[in-house]
């Protein structure tokens, strides 16, 4: 082995190595985790992205106007996550939910924190559930719960 | 599509295609070089006669940059070819191939595409996919997706978790012909199915795709090229992609508006339709689609078995375009469809029309 040299290593991270500007409308949003509030955008027929898009998803037109939306809404479709992904923001079993807010007239993905998938049903009305530190992600949102658990307690 | 005087005639003229649950001790190129050596042999081509390369596959499922590079070596890219690649189903490859045909400077074309989802987590490679702020961070996995679809379907009354059951048991019964099939069965009985417990509720095991490694390649031609290669070429009548919205919460999940538009454009015409190809990862996703696409009783579809008896994550689409062609070729149908999805939830969709003479 003597008469070889020692073949050349290098560390290799795999890594993004780039910081986005998540700019004026998921800035906003995401600044708006931050605060406990929760913001849409306005379309030019008067209805409500949440959450909000730079463009329209159809006539792509830009999109400026924020407004904010209620932190209540209704599922509308949802699942069992049982096991939890293990990157996800969960280390218990969810319900992964289309949730549309009071005055938004589109649905966000999120969770829905409930005890069992005996308490899920379409049409339950769930109200957001907030992280003590929040950074202005969108896993500040820790998840919705259903509203009667909030008048329970 | 409706002006198709302007357009040349362009054929598939041979397919190979080889899918399994795991590919152990054989990579990608070993895997490609025999499906492309096959495919060329049976046109009777050579590299050097092909004038353009398209290939369709995943970074994200290789773990490498540009690991498309690599599978040129089952190619043989010297003497220098002209080759392209596309970071999607290998259908939109050949799409970009007819485009590629269509400019008149080349006659024949190669396209594949393969992936081998075994070697890690294909459900946390497909989340990466999504929007990188609102949603990727919440690592959805596409069977919870595809999840919320189902029970919109279902809550409103649209289908029935029998339906689902008759198009899991027709995959499984059809598969059962298809030697590339990793899930089939000549028996299965629907009440076995309808007592199978939800997965990710409300799909069951038999709802939701087998995933499966493999590949698939075919060779195109033009006019007098595809019929010096092929007896009875399978002529592309139409060819056509859309696409709906990346946010899941602005679309009605119920439909594929993208999908109607695509099968419309290419001249899709329900009653002369032999054979329906159709790219879906859940028997749900297969019932939104026939929908879209007006299918009758005068089509069958999926003699392949679908997706539902092998999927393979990059090459489903291409593998649904090669199916509906080798029957043609052989002389078992006249005239079929391929459909290839791409995205989440039905988002981004391509119809392609093939017919024999």
């Amino acid at each position: 082995m003597s008469e070889f040299e020692e073949p050349l290593k290098a560390e290799l991270t795999v890594e993004y190595p780039f910081t986005r500007t998540t700019g004026k409308v998921i800035g906003a949003f995401m600044t708006g985790l931050r605060e406990k509030r929760l913001f849409g955008i306005k379309r030019s027929d008067g209805s409500i992205l949440v959450p909000p898009l730079e463009y329209d998803p159809v006539s792509s037109e830009p999109l400026t106007e924020m407004v904010e939306v209620s932190q209540s809404g209704v599922v509308e479709t949802w699942t069992w996550v049982d096991p939890p992904r293990p990157q996800s923001p969960w280390d218990t079993p969810h319900a992964l939910a289309l949730i549309r807010l009071d005055g938004s007239d589109t649905s966000m993905l999120h969770a829905v924190i409930a005890d069992s998938f005996s308490e899920m049903r379409t049409g339950m009305r769930v109200i957001a559930q907030w992280k003590e530190e929040r950074i202005g992600h969108i896993a500040d949102l820790e998840g919705f719960i259903p509203e009667t658990k909030e008048v329970d307690s | 599509m409706s002006k198709s005087h302007s357009f040349r005639d362009i054929a598939v003229v041979s397919v190979a295609s080889y899918q399994t649950k795991t590919l152990s001790e054989v990579n990608e190129v070993q895997l490609m070089a025999d499906l492309i050596s096959k495919c060329r042999n049976s046109a009777g081509v050579t590299q050097e006669e092909i004038g353009f390369t398209c290939s369709g596959s995943s970074d994200f499922l290789a773990g490498q940059a540009f690991s498309f590079v690599h599978t040129l070596d089952s190619v043989g890219a010297f003497p220098p070819i002209s080759e392209s690649h596309v970071e999607m189903d290998g259908a939109f490859a050949l799409y970009e191939a007819w485009v590629k045909l269509q400019i008149g400077e080349v006659d024949t074309a190669l396209v594949y595409s393969y992936g081998k989802p075994s070697a890690g987590s294909i459900i946390d490679v497909l989340a990466t996919q999504l929007d990188p702020y609102y949603v990727s961070p919440l690592w959805p996995d596409c069977f919870s997706l595809a999840a919320l679809q189902a029970r919109l379907l279902l809550d409103k009354g649209l289908i029935t978790l029998e339906k689902m059951a008759e198009i899991s048991m027709r995959s499984q019964k059809n598969g059962f012909d298809n030697p590339n099939a990793v899930r089939s069965s000549k028996d299965v009985s629907f009440e076995n199915l309808m007592n199978e417990p939800a997965i990710v509720d409300p799909l069951r095991a038999s709802d939701v795709s087998e995933i499966a490694d493999g590949g698939c390649a075919i060779i195109l031609a033009a006019e007098d090229k595809a019929k010096s290669f092929c007896e009875r070429p399978a002529w592309i009548k139409g060819i056509d992609h859309r696409v709906d919205s990346h946010t899941l919460g602005v679309r009605d999940l119920t439909r594929a508006p993208s999908a109607f538009l695509a099968a419309e454009k290419a001249g899709i015409n329900t009653d002369r339709l032999d054979l329906a190809e159709i790219h879906a990862m859940t028997s749900t996703q297969e019932f939104i689609l026939e929908k879209e696409f007006g299918l009758n009783e005068k089509t069958l579809v999926n003699l392949s078995g679908g997706c539902l008896a092998s999927d393979t994550t990059m090459a489903s689409g291409l593998i649904r375009i090669s199916e509906v062609a080798r029957r043609i070729i052989s002389g078992q149908v006249d005239r079929g469809l391929a459909h290839a999805t791409s995205g989440t939830c039905l988002q981004q969709n391509l119809v392609c029309i093939l017919e024999g003479e």
